[in-house]
């Protein structure tokens, strides 16, 4: 799934013979809705792969393209046109769900770019960013101190009290994070835009370990979250 | 037929109701007896082979209770294993031998019916009342379902409408259909919360409105909580004190039970407008119960009742990521929403007495879930002036997962994603040469694969043989517009289209279905023709009836010789048609002699409105017309299209 990049040859509107432009969904000159093609959700909208997006404006886009793609208005077209429909309407959807977020539309990029982000859950804990090691490390220990405490049926206000505190500067970085997470957005839009390969590639490694540290961060605060909850 | 109406159905878990869109407002169709609300009881029809479905199925509830059942809602897409609790509750006759993960099978006398099997002899009476009431077929319709609906809870509607010869357009949850009833008087914008507690289900939902649109932006609820569970406190209540102070156990006697519950409901309709009401309650096998209840006994019995339903209301707003002063609006639905307490309780979840606001009730909260859906039907039916920038999107309740390594359930598609939504997951193989991959899919939100709801077990099969992890199948899971899921799998190195077997569970497959269409399916058309033409019979007795008296009227002077002579004429000959069995000539002849006398009927009406002027009564007026005081015109017909 790259983003297709140069000329590409114009489909035509199977209804009307119009020109239908790479994964739009439907025909701009006759409303028909196309057969669907290889997904791309920021081609679904007729938008350029960048990140510094208006999520109001996808918003409107999103109701406009529903209005002409949803089941419900094609409930008395033929077969072909349903399935179609139903199709269209579900990766329209899908494409808004994951670009009005901006995590969801972060990943989805990389991936595009044809990066592997690790899932969530199944992070290789020897890949612990070098700086959170220690902090890292200490969490554990408190927290399986903790889970001691609760399987003997004691308690300890004092260590529940440190988690909190720790799990509250974990909260505060990813907050941090978000923000720098924007800057690397401005930069891998102009670096989009000026179709600069290194600054891209650059840009993408960036994207890809602050996502990681997030995912790190993210963990630490749901395992306090989880076990703090359990007593 | 490409005009033929397509009607919205509330197929609901106490009473049920058909509906549709005339002109630019959606109304409720009457059933034979001129009432909106079916009650959502079927019995075996005692006179002769067959059932009896609503009012008429009600008496047979006391008489002889295991000949009916009602509240069948609750059994709906489900297992033998989750119904343990309304077993406890409700006179469900089930079969002994049922497994789990098998659908239910429920004893009326010496049948079996499947929860779906009952479902569709409700739908059918819709049906019929729907098609007397237009005079042609119906076969296509909207059905509303809970919200917090799953999968098979879904699937299981839509086979009732299959046995009940409706094809279901589409599934619609209970709180949106209310919105769309709402929304439609005039343009609203902003966020509307739904508080719908019904018989047996309680749904919130909370809606974006904007231009038409109405967005749904989360749902939660509960599918085992509703009037009924209140209704069982009361006969608890009942049944205590006839075991302590009388000494009479009537606990194993289903008659007394049925006559308790019936009790007990209208006392509980009564104390939502007054303080106290009583039970007075004659047993069937002698002995009477009296007792007398306060409204505020009531409200501390039912507390723990209703306030299951503040963790959903809680839940649904934080999934929206709203604070309840941002809903602008909260409307109430279903039947439990007039009680008092209930009331309180949403004005406190959503902050309302602090904003000055209040819930919106002015629809009948009976009725409005049934309105909405008609609204809906009008929509997929190619919409009307109405309804024509309306546009509903809704959500999924449940995320949908697969079960992975270790029993874990990975999620595909969140709860609260907008319909349709689709995932797509590659599978491999784990042994060299394997050609099958088996798959579980999940519906839930738990993290562990054991505490979900178990959808289906896939077997994806006819995988070409490779070494172990070579194959890559890609699984596309689509939920569609309806909440109901559909799985298609692709082996990415072949290219080949892989089979799916879905084994639903606690479904029918389609050839079960199949064999339990109604059998009066059958003869549906016949069934229809016959009907149709026993109408237009009546209707043509009616005028020809009321025309047997006219020359009495002093109307009838005032018509011209040549006006009396071709009404004269066209009588003969609708006297002729009537006899026959051709329908089209029939209705036609109807409506010529129809028209013939409209200026009769004109006559006839100012004389009657003189006469009530010269100091007659409006009784004594009504009866020269022979028709109610609301009639226009005397002899009225229905409209035939």
């Amino acid at each position: 799934m790259q983003i297709a990049e140069g000329v590409s040859v114009p489909a035509k509107c199977w209804s009307c013979g119009h020109e239908v432009a790479d994964g739009a969904p439907f025909c701009i000159s006759c409303g028909k809705v196309q057969p669907p093609q290889q997904a791309n959700y920021f081609a679904m909208f007729g938008l350029p792969p960048k990140l510094d997006l208006d999520v109001q404006t996808l918003e409107k886009q999103f109701y406009r393209y529903s209005r002409k793609l949803h089941p419900d208005l094609h409930a008395r077209a033929s077969q072909q046109e349903q399935e179609w429909s139903l199709t269209q309407a579900s990766l329209l959807n899908d494409a808004y769900r994951t670009l009005k977020n901006p995590l969801d539309r972060t990943k989805y990029l990389l991936r595009l770019e044809g990066v592997e982000l690790e899932d969530a859950r199944q992070l290789n804990p020897s890949k612990v960013p070098a700086d959170l090691l220690e902090e890292v490390f200490e969490l554990n220990m408190q927290l399986e101190e903790l889970r001691q405490n609760q399987k003997m049926g004691e308690d300890d206000p004092q260590l529940r009290r440190d988690l909190e505190a720790a799990k509250n500067q974990f909260a505060g970085q990813l907050t941090e994070l978000d923000q720098q997470m924007r800057s690397r957005w401005t930069a891998w839009d102009a670096a989009w835009e000026q179709n600069d390969e290194a600054k891209k590639a650059a840009s993408k490694d960036a994207m890809t370990a602050l996502l990681q540290r997030r995912s790190y961060l993210q963990n630490l605060v749901r395992d306090v979250d989880e076990t703090l909850g359990r007593s | 037929m490409a005009d033929e109406r397509v009607v919205g159905i509330d197929l609901g878990t106490t009473n049920s109701l058909v509906a549709f869109m005339q002109g630019d407002k959606p109304m409720v169709i009457p059933g034979e007896d001129g009432l909106n609300l079916v009650p959502s009881v079927v019995a075996l029809n005692p006179a002769r082979p067959g059932t009896l479905v609503g009012n008429a199925a009600r008496i047979t509830l006391i008489t002889a209770p295991e000949k009916a059942i009602y509240s069948v809602k609750r059994l709906m897409g489900r297992g033998v294993e989750d119904v343990t609790e309304e077993l406890k509750f409700f006179p469900f006759r089930l079969v002994d031998d049922i497994q789990p993960g098998e659908v239910l099978r429920i004893r009326l006398g010496d049948t079996e019916f499947t929860p779906p099997e009952i479902s569709a002899h409700i739908l059918r009476q819709l049906k019929r009342n729907a098609e007397r009431y237009f005079g042609a077929p119906v076969t296509q319709a909207v059905v509303t379902v809970p919200a917090y609906f799953n999968d098979a809870q879904r699937q299981a509607t839509k086979d009732a409408g299959r046995m009940a010869g409706l094809e279901v357009l589409r599934l619609v949850n209970e709180p949106t259909a209310a919105a769309l009833a709402y929304g439609l008087d005039r343009q609203k914008e902003g966020i509307i919360a739904v508080y719908d507690f019904g018989g047996g289900t309680f749904d919130v939902s909370i809606l974006k409105l904007h231009e038409g649109i109405f967005e749904v932006i989360a749902t939660n609820g509960d599918t085992h909580l509703g009037g009924d569970d209140i209704d069982n406190l009361l006969i608890a209540i009942a049944l205590d004190d006839l075991a302590g102070d009388a000494g009479m156990d009537v606990r194993r006697q289903p008659e007394a039970i049925q006559a308790i519950r019936k009790a007990v409901i209208e006392a509980k309709i009564a104390l939502s407008s007054e303080p106290v009401a009583q039970f007075d309650i004659e047993l069937p096998h002698g002995g009477r119960y009296q007792r007398e209840i306060f409204r505020e006994q009531f409200e501390q019995l039912i507390e723990p009742v209703i306030a299951r339903t503040i963790a959903p209301c809680r839940d649904a707003l934080r999934d929206a990521n709203l604070t309840p002063d941002q809903i602008d609006e909260v409307v109430l639905v279903g039947g439990s929403t007039r009680i008092p307490a209930v009331q309180r309780l949403v004005s406190d979840v959503f902050e309302l007495p602090r904003r000055g606001k209040q819930s919106r009730t002015e629809l009948n909260p009976d009725e409005v879930v049934a309105l909405g859906a008609a609204v809906q039907a009008n929509i997929l039916g190619g919409g009307s002036k109405a309804t024509e920038d309306m546009l509903l999107l809704d959500v999924t309740p449940l995320s949908l997962g697969i079960e992975a390594l270790g029993g874990v359930v990975a999620k595909i598609i969140q709860r609260n994603s907008t319909i349709p939504a689709s995932a797509s997951e590659s599978f491999t193989t784990g042994v060299d040469g394997q050609t099958n991959v088996a798959i579980h899919v999940l519906q839930g939100e738990r993290e562990m694969a054991k505490d979900c709801r178990s959808l289906a077990r896939f077997d994806l099969k006819g995988i070409p043989p490779m070494s172990a992890g070579l194959p890559r199948i890609e699984v596309k899971f689509l939920i569609d517009a309806n909440g109901i899921l559909h799985v298609s799998a692709l082996e990415l190195r072949s290219g080949k289209q892989a089979e799916v077997s879905v084994k639903p569970a606690y479904g029918l497959t389609d050839e079960q279905v199949e064999s339990m269409i109604l059998e009066s399916f059958d003869h549906a058309e016949e069934d229809i023709h016959l009907r149709q033409l026993v109408e237009a019979r009546n209707d043509a007795d009616t005028i020809l009836n009321a025309l047997e008296k006219a020359p009495l009227s002093p109307a009838w002077q005032l018509l011209e010789p040549d006006e009396r002579a071709k009404i004269g004429a066209l009588s003969v000959e609708l006297a002729a048609l009537k006899q026959g069995d051709d329908l089209q000539a029939l209705r036609a002849g109807t409506e010529a002699l129809d028209k013939a006398t409209h200026r009769f009927a004109e006559l006839m009406m100012d004389a009657a409105v003189s006469s009530a002027i010269k100091g007659q009564t409006m009784q004594s007026a009504d009866d020269k017309l022979g028709e109610g005081p609301a009639a226009p015109h005397p002899i009225a017909q229905a409209e035939f299209h």
